[in-house]
């Protein structure tokens, strides 16, 4: 039987808001993936590091602070410095359309945005993710 | 009478309604309210049989203030329109309370920056990208002159979203006001303080539950000489209803959390009637309009008689559940931005339908970031417009009676008070949300709530039907990364200017009252009048009191 696609789903900076992350990793978990939720208020640093200490297949950061910009990159650059950069990050929240190039850039391979259903969520990850 | 309706309704059950029903069923097999209230297809004098008036209902102004809480309610003043605001610097954010002003706003409304909510100064680490955001910025003393700089503090009330810095952000504000030449006596307004919800939802907290209650208790104490017209805490619902919670679980949360705050201030050998009168409660007005109405006077009057038959208040005031609204952030939708101005329309009726004393409605364009100018103005109009137009600020309660909307107040009382009892049973608030029984009921809600959406059970206009090809929002407001850099370095000048030893000192009494049982308010005004900083006094806390971690 193939293994349960692992995911943590982190909320960085210090937005409390944390409706969204929660409902996704109930939904996540009801779809059959095995799923970590960090908790609010995680640093860059925590995240990347329980992302590789839990050997996770995917990331997913929530932020509805504004505080996106500086962060979801920094988490991707911590994952490759530790040479993580396989595990797959996307991102959710009140991230304005104009900044989500930006963040592609950065690395962050998908943003969600309101509205968005777990169900597309779900698809996204089983499409992006390959298990070995 | 009744037996007469009986027989009538019967019969109209078997025939009239029978010879439709027979043909074409109705939409849904049952209905029912967000808080799965199951909704009879109509309601009668039969649903309110059992309703005494003077006892149930009683006049406005009046025990068990179930028709408001002012004997000319709208009538005399019209509820204060109050749009929360602030963002980027003290600077920009006085701007827009000025233009706020000049359109007609009645009452002042701070929006903080999560590290002046968490307790860090913008140059800490963890403010990194969070500076300005959310909020305004806030310092020192010297953000908070600039803040109210030109707005008279004894001419506009002011209410200040704040929780576990909320002694800082008061001390300050009193503060501005001695140097404006105005007196504490007079001052007008509301600090949050209401620290239970953050850890059940909202996520401010920097200290554990205990500690941060005696701070509770402390501005409680302060206030009942110093300040006396300042309202000490808004209990609030609003968060935990974001959050995902029914309107039921609204109520029975945000009352839960009241009488626990009640509690502690008698054991801190506070006088029920020396204090409650103080008490302000904030809620949310979501989209379902009877049971918001409902919601509100259900509200009203169980907190009425917990008040008098639980805490035995002697005073009508001490038993007056006073309350501030906000639209529902969260039915906002980015899809058909325009369909948010009728939902907050919608909401902002109900609110005023349900009694409100002040009212927050939402922008258009807040599911894409913090509004626009010109999107706050249309909000503002719309509770003008609800206000000058629509007529029903004219007539006291104008739905009570409605059979309707009484068996729902019945209903939601009952319902609530069914919760409250549970989470007594469990030892209280404070006790149901160490063992996060508040936060698992939000968030099974949140679920729910998710799922009806995405099997269409429920349906949001323009969201899951009714939708169309569109382009995203993009005139929105954005708040300029600058900013971090700009409030650290008038940061770093106020530092070198101050007197520093006195900040030393002043941060000594404090730690000193935090380690015994004196009043921390005092030191706290003292240190922040020679310019300590919102993150050394935080800090300063943190070493006696501790942090507190989520589980």
């Amino acid at each position: 039987m193939a293994r349960k696609i692992r995911v943590l789903i982190a909320k960085p900076g210090l937005d409390g808001h944390d409706r969204g992350a929660k409902v996704i990793a109930r939904a996540l978990r009801d779809a059959g993936m095995e799923v970590i939720y960090t908790g609010i208020r995680q640093t860059p640093e925590q995240i990347a590091n329980a992302a590789i200490q839990e050997d996770v297949d995917v990331v997913g950061l929530s932020s509805l602070s504004g505080a996106h910009n500086n962060l979801f990159p920094k988490v991707v650059q911590i994952l490759r410095d530790k040479k993580a950069e396989d595990i797959l990050v996307f991102g959710g929240g009140i991230i304005p359309v104009d900044d989500i190039p930006g963040l592609k850039k950065a690395g962050i391979r998908e943003i969600f945005q309101p509205g968005a259903s777990t169900e597309d969520i779900i698809k996204y990850i089983h499409r992006n993710v390959q298990l070995e | 009478m009744a037996k007469n309706i009986r027989e009538e309704f019967e019969r109209w059950e078997k025939t009239t309604l029978n010879k439709v029903i027979s043909k074409a069923p109705e939409r849904e097999p049952s209905f029912k309210t967000t808080s799965h209230i199951e909704l009879k297809r109509l309601c009668t004098p039969l649903d309110v049989a059992d309703l005494d008036y003077c006892e149930d209902l009683g006049f406005p102004g009046e025990f068990p203030f179930t028709r408001g809480v002012q004997p000319t309610m709208y009538r005399g003043r019209l509820w204060t329109m109050r749009q929360y605001a602030g963002f980027a610097t003290p600077e920009e954010t006085n701007k827009r309370y000025k233009y706020l002003l000049e359109h007609g706003q009645t009452g002042l409304s701070v929006a903080f920056d999560l590290p002046t909510q968490i307790g860090y100064d913008s140059d800490h680490p963890l403010s990194d990208g969070e500076v300005g955001k959310v909020g305004v910025a806030i310092d020192t003393l010297k953000d908070m002159e600039i803040l109210f700089d030109g707005i008279p503090l004894d001419k506009v009330s002011t209410s200040m979203t704040i929780n576990s810095t909320a002694a800082i952000l008061l001390t300050m504000y009193l503060a501005v006001a001695e140097k404006q030449g105005v007196k504490s006596e007079v001052l007008q307004g509301t600090i949050q303080n209401d620290i239970l919800k953050e850890y059940a939802a909202r996520g401010t907290y920097i200290y554990p539950p205990l500690e941060s209650m005696r701070i509770v208790t402390d501005i409680f104490a302060f206030c009942k000489d110093r300040v006396p017209r300042w309202n000490t805490i808004s209990i609030s619902g609003y968060h935990m209803r974001e959050a995902g919670c029914t309107a039921v679980q609204e109520v029975a949360f945000t009352l839960a959390d009241g009488i626990a705050y009640v509690e502690a201030a008698i054991r801190a050998g506070l006088d029920v009637d020396s204090f409650a009168s103080r008490l302000a409660f904030f809620f949310c007005c979501h989209n379902t309009f009877i049971e918001e109405i409902a919601k509100f006077r259900a509200a009203r009057r169980l907190w009425a008689k917990i008040m008098k038959e639980r805490f035995k208040a002697k005073k009508d005031e001490s038993c007056m559940l006073r309350f501030h609204t906000q639209t529902a952030g969260c039915s906002l939708t980015a899809q058909q931005p325009d369909n948010n101005v009728v939902r907050v329309a919608f909401q902002a009726l109900a609110a005023v339908l349900g009694g409100t004393q002040s009212l927050h409605t939402n922008s258009r364009d807040e599911a894409y970031a913090l509004p626009t100018e010109d999107s706050v103005r249309l909000a503002l109009r719309t509770q003008q417009l609800i206000a000058y137009e629509s007529g029903v600020a004219d007539m006291i309660d104008p739905l009570g009676g409605s059979y309707a909307v009484e068996a729902l107040t019945d209903e939601i009382e009952k319902k609530s008070m069914e919760y409250i009892e549970k989470i007594e049973a469990m030892g209280g608030a404070i006790k149901a949300i160490e063992s996060g029984f508040i936060q698992g009921e939000i968030g099974e809600s949140a679920y729910q709530y998710q799922k009806e959406i995405e099997t269409k059970k429920r349906i949001i206009v323009g969201l899951n039907q009714f939708q169309i090809e569109e382009e995203p929002l993009r005139d929105i407001l954005r708040i300029k990364p600058e900013v971090e850099q700009y409030q650290k370095e008038k940061l770093a000048k106020v530092k070198k200017e101050r007197d520093n030893t006195k900040v030393k000192e002043t941060l000594a009494l404090l730690k000193k009252a935090a380690q015994g049982t004196d009043n921390v308010v005092p030191p706290i005004l003292e240190a922040v009048k020679v310019y300590a900083t919102l993150g050394e006094i935080s800090d300063t806390l943190r070493e006696v009191f501790g942090e507190y971690k989520e589980r």
